[in-house]
């Protein structure tokens, strides 16, 4: 096999220009993919990261049947205390679970006593919140970053629209799922960092004052948001919650809880799964530049070594061997490819986030791109590199192979 | 038995809607460690001829035994291993694979097609290159040696496999008279050092002096045999 991989070098280096073009072909292929793979993908993280981490938490559990109506906030499908207590008692239990936080999620009226607008609350208990979605300390730009009774925290496009700031006090309205209208005074403790996506334009208020304003006896939650230890363990997790909670049905026999992860959540999941799908054809383009570049190379090797070929075989070697011959030179044109692609892809990588992009998304300015690329993605994309050119190499060598000996030795 | 035994054989080629008959009805043998040659004319059928004997083509009609083997039934890949372990050739264009030094390129058949073992591969190209007065240019690639080394070389990688046959077509067409000479004095030292059968082709009247055996080739057909040194009689 060695001998194999010397004599294909030494034929690769026999046309220097034309393996340096191809060679050069194929890491250009290879370095826009990683890129693309790797910007792409950190802009998919980091925007998964935002959501899942500044709002909704990794995944969440509603009463059955929320999740239609949750445009409305119904205040009558939250859960009932009892089915709220059973779904802590499962989550305190599990292993992969790093923190939880019940909320109650109402509409109500925002007034600052000269004006009056709609808001989106969640009450919440702080330390639990906190714990469940880390970065929405980080998103109140103003204020403290701390949320006690009868303080709320409010979204910047809000507090700009009604002229409002830290210290100032409001009064929200709301409804209680009887219909009864309450009030309750606050003081702006907080302004918040308005971000693209569910939840991104909400206020926050202690879960008790929640309760308080809804004139709720007992707490009836709207939602528990999960955070994990493991982000990969989404599915697994979420599957297993399923089946854990399968169990626990309503009078009328039907489940009390339904699980949602943030991708059931979010619209911006269908914007990630965009850009999945646009790496894939990404993926598709680099195997059509490898494909028609390297078959091109080798039919030329093929047809210039005619003689060569008929020389060979008739001194006796096989036609699997000479096979073996131009599948070998093929696989390392595209290793040399992959391999010079990877290198200087992942140095320019390195350049990148060393310059440190910055972008816009919606609301957020001056997000900087961490541009990263796994290890596994390099393998996959070297392994499509190399398998392709060894495909791409199949027909000229299975050409060269079949070639007649005599006819060869006398091609001119 | 002789080491080739060929009975009215016949090739035909199909050139459009003609077929030409190449060879017509040949037949003869040839012992072991001879030194034969085929001349006439272009087109009198001599390169068909070392075809059909080295396996790379099959008669249209009659039987051709090789070394024991009837070609005949030979398909690519067995043709293939019998040459590879059978026949040694030399190329009129020398057919040195110019990627590979000259040490390389006589080492190729044992190395591609016999799997010998590297101290034993090393051991006979080593044997062959001072055999043939190329052991100081081992190193050197085909494009920096002359002619006449090149076809030394060839002649050290037909050989090197230790074949029963060497074929070998004009060897000397691309060499100046002096070197052909030398060329056909170191094929009959090789035919004498070992034991093998060379037989060559050309129509140069003056190296086919040197055959020990010589066939007259006509229209496809033998129209004569004189042998030399009394080792053979027309």
């Amino acid at each position: 096999m060695g001998n194999l991989f010397k004599i294909a070098v030494r034929n690769l280096r026999r046309y220097k220009r034309r393996t340096l073009l191809t060679a050069s072909l194929v890491m250009i292929g290879v370095i826009f993919v990683l890129l693309y793979i790797s910007v792409s993908g950190s802009f998919k993280n980091m925007m998964v990261g935002q959501i899942t981490d500044s709002m909704l938490g990794h995944l969440e559990v509603h009463r059955k049947g929320y999740l239609a109506s949750i445009d409305n906030l119904p205040l009558n499908l939250n859960l009932r205390p009892q089915a709220f207590k059973k779904l802590a008692d499962i989550l305190n239990k599990q292993p992969e679970v790093e923190a939880f936080s019940p909320r109650i999620k109402f509409g109500g009226i925002f007034s600052t006593f000269v004006e009056t607008t709609a808001i989106r609350l969640n009450g919440v208990y702080p330390d639990q919140e906190f714990k469940t979605i880390p970065l929405l300390t980080s998103r109140i730009i103003r204020g403290q970053r701390t949320l006690n009774r009868g303080e709320i925290l409010i979204p910047d496009l809000l507090a700009r629209g009604m002229k409002v700031n830290v210290g100032d006090t409001i009064v929200i309205v709301a409804t209680n799922k009887d219909g009864s209208v309450n009030g309750k005074q606050f003081k702006v403790s907080g302004v918040l960092e308005s971000v693209t996506g569910p939840g991104g334009r909400d206020g926050y208020i202690h879960l008790e004052d929640a309760m308080e304003t809804l004139r709720m006896e007992e707490m009836e939650i709207s939602e528990v948001a999960i955070r994990l230890k493991h982000f990969g363990q989404l599915h697994a997790f979420s599957e297993k919650l399923e089946g854990l909670l399968a169990g626990e049905i309503n009078k009328e026999g039907k489940p009390i809880f339904e699980v949602h992860t943030w991708e059931k959540l979010s619209p911006f999941y269908n914007i990630a799964r965009m850009i999945d799908v646009m790496s894939f054809f990404v993926k598709l383009m680099l195997i059509a530049v490898v494909l028609i570049s390297i078959m091109n190379v080798m039919i030329m090797a093929v047809y210039e070594r005619i003689r060569e070929i008929g020389t060979i075989a008739a001194i006796g070697t096989l036609p699997g061997k000479i096979l073996s011959m131009f599948l070998v030179e093929g696989f390392c044109l595209g290793a040399m490819g992959a391999v010079a692609g990877n290198i200087l892809g992942i140095i320019i990588i390195l350049i990148l986030n060393r310059i440190g992009i910055t972008f816009d998304f919606g609301m957020q300015k001056g997000l900087v791109l961490s541009a990263t690329i796994a290890p596994g993605d390099v393998l996959i994309i070297s392994l499509i590199v190399i398998l392709i050119s060894v495909i791409a190499s199949l027909q000229p060598a299975f050409k060269a192979s079949r070639m007649e000996p005599i006819k060869a030795l006398r091609h001119v | 038995m002789g080491l080739i035994v060929a009975e009215n054989i016949s090739k035909d080629y199909q050139v459009g809607e003609v077929t030409v008959r190449a060879l017509k009805g040949v037949s003869f043998e040839i012992e072991p460690a001879s030194f034969v040659s085929f001349v006439g004319p272009s087109g009198s059928g001599k390169t068909t001829l070392l075809n059909l004997i080295g396996c790379l083509d099959k008669p249209t009609e009659g039987s051709l035994m090789v070394a024991g083997t009837d070609v005949f039934h030979l398909d690519r890949k067995k043709a293939a291993a019998f040459r590879g372990n059978n026949i040694g050739f030399i190329f009129q264009d020398f057919n040195l694979i110019p990627i590979l030094t000259v040490f390389e390129n006589i080492e190729y058949p044992l190395l591609m097609v016999q799997n010998v073992s590297p101290e034993d591969r090393k051991k006979r190209v080593t044997t062959l290159l001072d055999a043939v007065g190329m052991i100081e240019q081992k190193d050197k690639f085909p494009d920096q040696i002359s002619g006449g080394q090149k076809q030394r070389v060839a002649i050290a990688r037909a050989l090197v496999t230790n074949p029963k046959l060497v074929l070998a077509d004009e060897p000397t067409a691309n060499l100046d008279h002096k070197t052909a000479y030398l060329v056909i004095e170191l094929m009959k030292r090789m035919r004498d050092e070992f034991h093998t059968t060379f037989i060559f082709s050309t129509h140069d009247q003056k190296i086919v002096g040197e055959a020990e055996i010589i066939y007259a080739l006509e229209d496809g057909e033998i129209a004569g045999k004189q042998a030399k040194g009394g080792k053979k009689n027309g």
